[in-house]
């Protein structure tokens, strides 16, 4: 009597049924999964990639909040024509600090992984505001409300230690300046060495030109840093992914 | 169940569930041989390509795929099939690339290929621009319209921050107070005389004082522009912002300032020259 001569016990149980199913599910799903923690080429190392900055991070909740990720992929594939028209292919290291990653699954408009420096702050603004003003063949809905939600960094330091719990490294000095550095960001006459300091290559501007710090501000600084972080002319791809 | 079914003598399974039993009907056997073919080519599969997670990575498979190798390897054959035009195109001075010649054609698709995937969302599909973003298509130019001029506004950009970009400020003469109110007015009333829209008369007159004392530096004192600042040309009935009494009063008053991306830091030097022709074969290049 081997096991599969037990299949009426097994069948005639629901508890027995139910704990063998999810074992047998399980296995599918360690083997797929595990490995990803452990394996040290699951994400490679690259210079430049840093968590991201006060006001890029409430931008990306605002990406999120949106829906953005619904038409616009963050992800270009290592293929010959997503590179010659988007720019070096996405590397994992480029989203490892991103809670959920927004990598996405369709496109009805184009990737967005490297359109930071692409445009003008002008144009992001004009193309939010009335996407078919730039763009007439766009089907984008209208973002102009944007410009008229201010926002305060009256939640930020918790926001920095919520994606610090799930490891992303903000460190104690971060969490405390966070909400002089998303100020500092979008003002370019405020000091902002030391925002520069935490966060290398962060761009400060006053992002859409209006007095104050609008949703549209924090939304144009997320988007104008995607895919500007890594430095490519010291990287060199590891044949084994 | 069928009376035909009942007497075929095909046995049952055993299991009875509440009396009820179930035939146990072999499966088909060309279902079973393809069934067992495609295990043997999943483990074929995953011996010769990469699969099986190890304790530091995963097996690279005997054939050595890789899809960034591949990707590599794609983008180099085209790479080197262009390679010598590229290079010619790359070195060539942009002025001397003439039309219905091998690297004019070549330089004026290949910028038509760089056009749409970079510069269309700003100047359209068309070249035709946009409210604030220039028209390529006219003979009217900001900062010159010879292949020069337009290779350079492609790499270099414009109002952007890196060093070598074409720059100019215009002053906010409504926002810093540099212009009381009614001068604005005056000055907007001249700038419609200059461009033949439809004018104040009285308001002209003042206005042409202040725009002699405070626009014709940059404008040109018959509001003709000048490239060296990029300062449009006001007296034409081309408008990058628009030419109605608001927007004028608008353009004065807040000044505008736009900006392009430096494209040489994106594009190789062959795409920028590529760019540059197509832009001027487009009908307003001089």
């Amino acid at each position: 009597m081997g096991l599969l001569d037990k299949h009426k016990f097994i069948e005639t149980n629901a508890t027995i049924l139910l704990v063998g199913s999810l074992l047998v599910v399980s296995i599918g799903g360690i083997v797929e999964i595990a490995p990803l923690f452990y394996l040290e080429n699951t994400i490679e190392d690259v210079e430049g990639m840093r968590p991201y900055s006060p006001l890029e991070l409430t931008g990306r909740d605002i990406y999120v909040r949106e829906g953005c990720y619904v038409c616009h992929s963050q992800m270009i594939r290592p293929m010959r024509d997503e590179v010659e028209r988007y720019g070096h292919y996405s590397l994992a290291a480029e989203s490892q600090y991103d809670h959920p990653f927004q990598w996405g699954s369709k496109r009805t408009g184009p990737d967005l992984a490297r359109v930071g420096g692409r445009y003008s702050d002008e144009w992001h603004v004009d193309h939010l505001t009335d996407p078919q003003s730039v763009v007439p063949e766009s089907v984008m809905p209208k973002y102009g409300f944007l410009t008229d939600t201010m926002i305060e960094p009256e939640y930020i330091d918790d926001l920095l230690k919520a994606h610090k719990m799930v490891g992303v490294p903000y460190t104690d000095e971060m969490i405390e300046a966070a909400s002089d550095d998303f100020l500092a960001q979008a003002d370019p006459d405020s000091d902002y060495d030391a925002l520069l300091e935490r966060y290398p290559n962060a761009q400060v501007r006053n992002f859409d030109n209006e007095p104050g710090i609008s949703e549209m501000d924090a939304l144009i600084a997320y988007m104008q840093m995607l895919g500007t972080l890594v430095d490519f002319s010291t990287f060199t791809p590891d044949a084994s992914r | 169940m069928s009376k035909k079914q009942d007497k075929t003598e095909v046995e049952t399974t055993g299991h009875s569930w509440d009396g009820i039993e179930e035939y146990n009907n072999p499966l088909p056997r060309w279902w079973l041989w393809t069934f067992y073919l495609c295990i043997v080519w999943a483990i074929g599969y995953s011996i010769a390509y990469p699969a099986w997670p190890l304790v530091k990575g995963a097996t690279t498979g005997l054939l050595g795929y890789s899809t960034r190798a591949e990707v590599a390897k794609d983008i180099q054959t085209f790479d080197e099939m262009n390679a010598a035009i590229d290079a010619e195109l790359a070195a060539a001075n942009v002025a001397d690339i003439l039309p219905n010649t091998p690297l004019g054609d070549y330089a004026t698709n290949a910028g038509a290929a760089v056009f749409r995937a970079n510069c269309s969302q700003c100047h359209g599909s068309g070249a035709a621009g946009n409210v604030g973003y220039p028209n390529l298509l006219d003979n009217d130019w900001l900062w010159g319209g010879s292949v020069d001029e337009i290779a350079y506004s492609i790499q270099h950009g414009i109002r952007n921050e890196t060093d070598d970009a074409r720059y100019s400020e215009m002053p906010r003469f409504g926002v810093d107070e540099i212009l009381e109110p009614e001068q604005i007015d005056q000055v907007v009333e001249f700038v419609l005389q200059l461009s033949g829209s439809e004018f104040d008369a009285a308001l002209a007159t003042e206005g042409a004082v202040v725009f002699e004392e405070n626009c014709a530096a940059c404008h040109a004192e018959d509001g003709t522009g000048d490239r060296d600042f990029g300062a449009p040309n006001l007296a034409d009935a081309i408008w990058l912002y628009g030419g109605d009494r608001e927007t004028i009063h608008e353009s004065v008053s807040e000044a505008r300032f736009g900006v392009m991306p430096a494209w040489g830091q994106r594009l190789t030097q062959a795409e920028v020259n590529a760019a540059a022709v197509y832009v001027h074969t487009r009908g307003g290049g001089e």
